[in-house]
This record gives structure tokens, sequence and C-alpha cells, in this order.
């Protein structure tokens, strides 16, 4: 038998650095918080503005679920304090599109059935839009790649592939908003059927 | 004819698709109530012993902190085991969080710090003082083999493996022999979503919980009858859950924690677990297996002998079906089956995608490849030759059974005429090729649920069932059945499900939702069908005067006679006319009950054979799984698209499971050291290639009027033994250890 002692308190604990004034530009507008310096950029946007489409899978930046667009580029945002933000041009999964404007990665990944519990799904579209900005994938196995910092427990990964590739695609050729391709062959990996089209009620 | 309003077996979008890609979905932690405090839960970091001293007074002198929970505070609450026993709990004794100063576990929750704010929560959590006296622990699986006993009967729910016939006998009658010992570690779900529940206090004891859970009924009647709340105050609600795969079957700790805090505090609560502490409760048990199979000159297998060890807790007896299927799967007079159990100091484990059976056909597959060498046999030949017509196990017919077209199938999408045999025979420049097989069964369940359906003036349909969808697509299909039932267009319905204010349903789990739903939403259809025939009747339209049910059709948003299809009336036309604002159906209970009692008639069971290829680097001996053919026999398929991704899904968790996962425990602390994304390995996209999923046909009218057989769990069997089968074709190299890591090939 041995004797363990959990977070020994040498001495009292030091008193809290007071909250302060943060100011984020996000999705096009200025939101100032009165938050503690510590308070991670997805803790901001999750528990403070109810921005909580940016999910939190880890806080360790090992999953990507936070996966947010700074200044355009790709970051995990739980492995950034909010603070170090003020000034930046913060895009989240709710300033991506609409209901009404799904922007093409949303719609690409509702045609390609590219998630399953939808938990991972914010942070791989930001993720892949980042992906895009950055110009450098061309081919699948490049996509793969650069897009394996964004776990998936479901394992969509195939279909995540097909949807970023096809809205890669149709920017190369400079063709965006097409519709997607014809499958190549029945359950091709990543490709699907075309669903049916809507039907009307017979008056 | 296809009518416009058939939408069963199209393949179908996510309904839920829009909320989930522009981030509307909203999980358990992100219902940000007004006045919402945070916990933070504080974890033991031994393995065994004693709380002897909490030292909370510094953490509770920070302003802005409420409380610290602990079992020093906690309030008395609900006596007896069975209180907080959930509906899927095993045998034993559930474990009461903060109940006593006794730790049973690593990272057992040992507090709860309350604050103002997460930021504060997690600090104060981070500098609570606790002292323990450590006691030695035991969790080490491979020294605890001869204390293994057999789980308790009957009142556990256990059922112990039929063996039959003769092994010993059949062993001897047998002219090529395999026999080896397999195993696996412990896994953890790791759903992306970690736990959470938010908790809102309505005031006086009435609370709306927002909990992570496969079940909504199941976290209700937990709290309901561990805090004393009635059915009205305990108002549970899971409308999106972020992945489950059996994690979210029991309530997990911050359940508890959290409806504490509130009803103590009287405001509103969230608790949500880190992913840390996302190994602090179930998981796939660590398996020891022992496979030894004989065959005649013929090739047929003249015995099977399978035997497994799993760790449970000291507390509860957890059991899991490994290797009944080795009973069934396979034609076989002489079948020996064995399963015991050993207590650790862990936590209980808990079903995990495809429970026992993945871990059982890890054995069997890998033993059944070992078994075609040695006859010297194709594998999939080997298996068709002992292909099994007739379930021998249960000594009932199949209901249905394709797997024969699994097998001709996958196998001609595959190429699998195009192996040669040898070990490192096949190659691609340096690349070392290998291709194996294996496949698996799993049950085709249906439990008791209820569906509402109600039919509104303007002609909408809403359907509801308490039911979860933890991404398996269970809105999506449920609007289906329900939009070809009343032959409406699935625009005009929508289902509502994981609220404990809706009509009751299972837990999602054992691929039985689909059936057990699905069924429900089919019975409460046809009798809102007969309520708008005799509506129509009350409007004496001419046409329908002396109609019985099965003499009208509903299609295309009408009601129609079959013998004159011109004569018709709009749906929403007989809501209007009833001067009611809805017409509304139920199902009853009854039918699934009755169901339960009968003797069964039939084995009813779903199957699947998967074919890999994998690419071996000769000097490095790193595998990649270039591609995978998945072809599944499970009945009727909903919807071709979302199953599809289930399937993926479960191919993806099979090479995971091959060659990455595991929970890997230092014994000297009883803990699992790799608790976290980085080191418990899961595949990212880079890892996984082609994947061709096949769902051949076959039809079953006595599984459920649907046809419905699940596809949850199937996709998994058979995949992690086909990746290890494929690398001894590849390298010559036989492991029976998984995960396959490098270390192993070296």
């Amino acid at each position: 038998m041995s004797h363990i002692t959990q977070a020994p308190l040498d001495r009292l604990p030091v008193a809290l650095a007071p909250t302060q004034s943060v100011t984020l530009h996000i999705n096009g507008q200025d939101h100032t918080l009165q938050i503690a310096p510590w308070t991670t950029l997805l803790d901001a946007l999750r528990e403070y503005l109810d921005l909580t489409g940016t999910k939190k899978g880890c806080d360790h930046g090992q999953c990507g679920a936070c996966t947010v667009l700074v200044d355009g580029k790709r970051i995990n945002s739980c492995l950034s304090l909010a603070v170090m933000q003020e000034g930046s041009e913060i895009q989240t999964i709710e300033g991506l599109g609409t209901e009404e404007n799904l922007h093409p990665l949303q719609q690409a990944f509702i045609d390609h059935d590219a998630f399953q519990c939808g938990y991972c799904t914010p942070g791989q579209i930001c993720s892949a839009q980042g992906l895009l900005n950055e110009g450098k994938a061309r081919t699948e196995a490049e996509v793969r790649e650069l897009m394996s910092g964004n776990l998936c427990r479901c394992g969509a990964y195939p279909n995540i592939l097909s949807a970023v590739m096809e809205v890669l695609t149709n920017e190369e050729s400079g063709t965006k908003n097409l519709k997607p391709k014809e499958d190549v062959g029945q359950w091709a990996a990543g490709a699907t059927k075309p669903d049916m089209a809507p039907v009307e009620p017979a008056k | 004819m296809t009518l416009q309003t058939d939408y069963i077996g199209k393949p179908t979008s996510r309904i839920d698709g829009p909320a989930k890609v522009l981030g509307t979905a909203k999980y358990a932690a992100e219902f940000n109530v007004p006045n919402l405090l945070y916990g933070h839960v504080v974890s033991s970091p031994i393995a065994k012993g004693k709380i002897t001293k909490i030292n909370a007074d510094p953490v509770l002198a920070l302003p802005g902190v409420h409380q610290v929970f602990s079992h020093e505070n906690v309030p008395s609450l609900a006596w007896l085991d069975r209180s907080y026993k959930d509906d899927v709990a095993p045998g034993g004794s559930p474990f009461r969080p903060l109940h006593k100063p006794e730790i049973r576990f690593s990272q057992q929750p040992v507090a709860l710090v309350v604050a103002d704010t997460f930021e504060l929560a997690r600090y104060a959590a981070s500098i609570l003082e606790i002292e323990y006296e450590e006691e030695a622990h035991e969790t080490e699986l491979t020294q605890h083999i001869d204390e293994a006993f057999e789980p308790g009967r009957g009142k556990t729910g256990y059922q112990p493996p039929k063996s039959r016939g003769n092994f010993g006998r059949g062993w001897e009658q047998g002219v090529a022999h395999v026999e080896a010992n397999y195993s696996h570690h412990a896994q953890h779900h790791n759903p992306m979503e970690m736990f959470a529940t938010t908790v809102e206090w309505l005031g006086d004891k009435k609370l709306n919980v927002y909990d992570k859970t496969q079940g909504a009924f199941n976290s209700q009647q937990y709290i309901m009858k561990i805090f004393g709340l009635s059915k009205d105050e305990a108002r549970v609600i899971s409308k999106y859950t972020g992945g489950g795969f059996g994690s979210g079957l029991r309530p997990q700790h911050q359940l508890f924690l959290a409806v504490l805090a509130s009803l103590e505090l009287q405001r509103s609560v969230r608790v949500s677990l880190t992913r840390q502490q996302m190994f602090s409760f179930g998981h796939r048990p660590e398996t020891l297996q022992h496979v030894a199979l004989a065959t005649a000159e013929d090739g047929s297998l003249t015995g099977i002998n399978h035997f497994a060890v799993a760790e449970t807790s000291q507390f509860e007896d957890f059991t899991e079906n490994v290797v009944g299927w080795s009973g069934t799967l396979y034609d076989c007079k002489n079948v020996k089956l064995g399963y015991r159990l050993s207590k650790l100091d862990v936590y209980t484990p808990l079903d995990m995608r495809a429970p026992g059976a993945a871990s059982g056909s890890i054995a069997l597959e890998i033993a059944m490849d070992e078994m075609a060498y040695a006859a010297g046999l194709d594998p999939l030949e080997f298996r068709i030759r002992n292909y099994s017509d007739f379930d021998q196990a249960q000594n009932l017919p199949y209901s249905s059974k394709n797997l024969r077209a699994c097998y001709r199938e996958g196998a001609a999408k595959f190429g699998w005429d195009q192996r040669t045999p040898e070990p490192g025979s096949m190659r691609d420049g340096n690349l070392l090729v290998g291709w194996g097989m294996g496949g698996g069964i799993w049950d085709a369940q249906k439990q008791p649920a209820l569906a509402k359906v109600s039919l509104d003036a303007d002609g909408h349909l809403t359907v509801s069932s308490g039911s979860n969808d933890i991404g398996t697509g269970t809105y999506t299909i449920m609007t289906q059945i329900a939009a070809e039932s009343m032959g409406l267009p699935i625009e005009a319905v929508t289902f509502v499900l994981g609220d404990t204010e809706l009509p009751e349903a299972p837990v999602q789990g054992g691929s039985w939702t689909a059936a057990s739903v699905g069924t429900a939403v089919q019975e409460a259809c046809a009798k809102l069908g007969e309520q708008l025939l005799k509506q129509a009747q009350k409007m004496d339209h001419p046409a329908f005067k002396d109609a019985k049910i099965d003499d009208v059709q509903f299609a295309n948003g009408q009601m129609r006679l079959r013998s004159d299809l011109t004569q018709a009336v709009v749906l929403r036309d007989l809501v209007q006319a009833s001067g009611e604002p809805k017409i509304e159906a139920q199902n009853s209970k009854l039918p699934g009950m009755v169901d339960m009692i009968k003797p069964p008639k039939y084995s009813m069971h779903a199957h699947n054979a998967v074919f890999v290829e994998v690419k071996v680097d000769p000097d490095l001996m790193t595998v990649h799984v270039t591609r995978v053919v998945n072809a599944v026999a499970a009945g009727r398929i909903i919807n071709p698209k979302t199953a599809r991704s289930q399937v993926l899904g479960s191919v993806v968790w099979g090479i995971s499971s091959a060659l990455m996962e595991e929970s890997v425990m230092d014994h000297r602390f009883g803990r699992f050291m790799n608790h976290n994304y980085a080191e418990y390995h899961i595949p990212v996209n880079a890892d996984i290639h082609n994947i061709d999923v096949i769902f051949v046909h076959e039809e079953d009218a006595e599984v459920n009027p649907l046809g419905i057989k699940g596809l949850g769990e199937v996709g998994l069997l058979g995949v992690a033994a086909a990746v290890a089968n494929a690398i001894y074709h590849a390298t010559g190299k036989r492991v029976r250890d998984l995960p396959v890591t490098i270390d192993k090939l070296l």
C-alpha cells in the first residue's frame, strides 16, 4: 500500500488573471467578448458565441473537428487562444453557406454521403476549403494525404474524398456549381447514384 | 409498377444532411441554455485503493467555483443496485459515481468541480488535491486465465454457447488439422463526439436533459430511478449523436454527474468528458481465443473447437457472444465451444460494434484460412465446401441466407480467380501483394417499438418515435418508409426522434433499429390508413362505401381504389373534411411482445463475405490495404446510399482493428496509456483506398414485413481476419495477435 497525492498543493492556487475584452471578426461580423485570456478560440466560438457548428473532438489538435479558417488558412481552433486572433478574419462553418444557398462543398458532402454522424463534418468541410485555398492538391492521393488531419470515426473517407474531388475538379475546370458527374460504375469507390427527383402530390 | 411515391430501396440523400453540413445540428454539449454552469470531472490516477482526503477548500475559495462534488458530500440517493441498472447493464453491481471512497479502476470519476465558466471549472479541477492509499491492482488478462470462470446463467441474461457432437472424435477423424491461439487487445469506441450532458434546470426539479446516448429512454430510466424523478421531470433529448458504436448504449458518468449537480445547485449544468476520460468507461474487452479445426479428405470440417477468455470488471460480468457463431457459420457435426471471464481491476467492458462477433470472427476466420492452406484448398473453395444450409446450432432452417451470392459476386468483382495460392507469389513491382478473405454472420433482430403518425390538414405527415440516429440513417429511412406507406412525397413527411416525450423505442444497437422502428412506423401508417378510409366512408364517398383496407392503396398523395385507380381522394382533403386539425394513429406494442414469446421457427441472420488486397513493402513491412470488396446479404436494403456508407465505415473499422487499433494498458499503473487520438490509432483518409460494397439480393418475408435484417454490425465481420490473411498471403507471416503492427512482421 502506498500513498499518492493527486495535484499536490504546494502553495495556494495563484490568483486568477482577470477576464479581458477580446474582439473577434467572425463570418464578417465583429463580436466583443469578456473572457479569460486562456480561452481557446474553439471555446470562445462554442461557449460564448453559440457558434456550435465548430466541434470539439479532442481539445488537443489531434482530430481536426474544430477546424476553422483564419485569414483563409485552416487551423485547429482548439490550439489557438481567442486573444491571438484579434484582427484576423475568422470563418466558421456557419459562414460558409446557408440552407437556401449551400456552399459547393456542403452540397457535395450531401450528394456523396460524405458523413454519417455528422460530428466531424464541419471540420472536414472547413479543412477542404482550406485545401482548395492552398491550391496544392490535384490528385486523389494528394487530397487523401492533405485531408488526413481530420479524423472521421464513422469511416466516411471514400465519400469525403469523392466530395472534395468533385468540387476540386469543378473549380479547376472553371465550371463551378456543375451538377455531380454521373456514376462511373455502380458503387465505384466514392460514387453515389443521383437521387430520384422529388415528386409533387397529385391533385 | 413502381409508383411515384415508392421510396423504399431508392438511394436517398440524408434528410439530416443540410443540418449536419451547415453546423446547425445540435449535439448534447451545444445547448447553450441561460445561466449555465460547467462541471469538470476529476479522474482517479490509481486503479485500485481508496481516497483518504479531498482538499476542496482552496478550490471552493476561488471566486466563481460553486461546488466540489465527491463521495464526501453526495446526498442520499437510491440505495438498491437495481436502481442503477440501465437496460443494457450486465449482471452484477453497477458502478455508482461518487458513492464511496474506494477506487475500482483507473480514471474513475472521483470529483466534479462546478464553476461559472468552462475555463474556471477545468482549472479548478486541475488543482483539486486528493490523497489516496493505493493497493495492488490486477489488470493483466494473460496472468489470470486460470481463474477464469463460466459466467452465471439465467439472471444475467447469459446463455452459454451450445456444443454438439463429439469434438474429440471429429478431431481424430480429420486428416488435416490446425490449432492456434489468437488475441486482440482492448479497444475503445471513441466516437468523435465526446460524452456530454447539458441539463437545463426548468425549476422545481423539472429537467430537460440533453444527453449523448444511443437511447434517450435508457438515460431517462436511469436518472428517474437514481434521483427519484418522475417521467415528466426527467425529459431526455438526443436529436443528434456524434457517433456511438455501442458506447452510448449505457448511460455514462457525465449523465449522473450533470443531473446530480443540477438538482443540488438548482441550476443548469453541462458536463463534458475529455478525450482522455473517454477511456474511463466501457470498451471492447481484451479477448484470448483458442481455435482448433480438423478436415476430412474432401475438405469438409470434421471438428471445430473455439474457446475464449475475456476480461470483465470486478463488479459486473460483461458477456458477449464470441464463440457461438463458430457453431453456426459452417457445416460441422462436432463443435465444442467455451467462453469464460476473468475479473480485473478495470471498468466493465461494453458492447462495441459487432460485439462478440467481431472478436470471434478474427479467430475463426484466420483459423479457416490456416485450415484451407493445411487442407490444400483455396480459402473460398474451402468455405463453399463447408457451406451451412441449415442452422445446426439452433436446429432451425434459415429464414433466408444468400451467402453463396456474397461469395460469388464478391469474388467476381474482386477477381479472386486470378489469385495464386503460394505466399509471396504475387507482386506489384517491388511490393508484395496479398489477397485474403473472410466473412461473418450476425443476428437479424427486432425489438418492440412504438411510433406515432399524424397527418395534418396541409397533407403533411409527422412521424415520431423516440429512437436515435447515431449516423446510421434512421431519420432518412424512416422518412422513406412512412412516405411510401402513406403514398406521400418525401418532402411531405417529417420524422422526429430522440426525445422521451415521443413513443418509446429501444436503444439503437444490435443492428435492430431499421427492423424495429421501421416495422412500428409501417404499422402506425397502416392504422392511419384505416382511419382515413373510415373518414372517406363518413363523407359518403361513393367509391369507398364498401371498400375494405385491402381494396385501397396510398400513392401519389391520394387514397385510391385498387380496382379503379381513377377513384381517388387526396389525403389532406380527408383531414380537412374531418373537422379535426389532424388525424393520428399509433401502433400497438403487442405484436412485438407476442413475437418474442413465440418459439422461433427460423434462424434469422445477415451474412457477409469480404475480399481484401494488401501491398506490403518487403523492406519496411509497411502494409497498405489497397482494395476491399465487401458483399453483404442483409435482406432488403431500404436506402442503398446510406447503407453503402454504413458498410464502408465497417470496412474502415475492420482495417483499423487489423492494423492499428489497441488500447495499450501499462500494467504498472493499470491504466490505458494511449488515451488520446494521437496515440490511439485509427485510420485517416490516406489509409483508406478502394472499397466496393455489394448488397446481394435477399428476400425474407419471415424476419419482418419489410424484410430488413439490419446493417450496423455485419459489414465489419471478417474484415480484420481478411486483412491478416492477405498479409499472410503476401509475406508468409501468420500473425494471430491483432493489430498486425510492423514489429510483428519484421
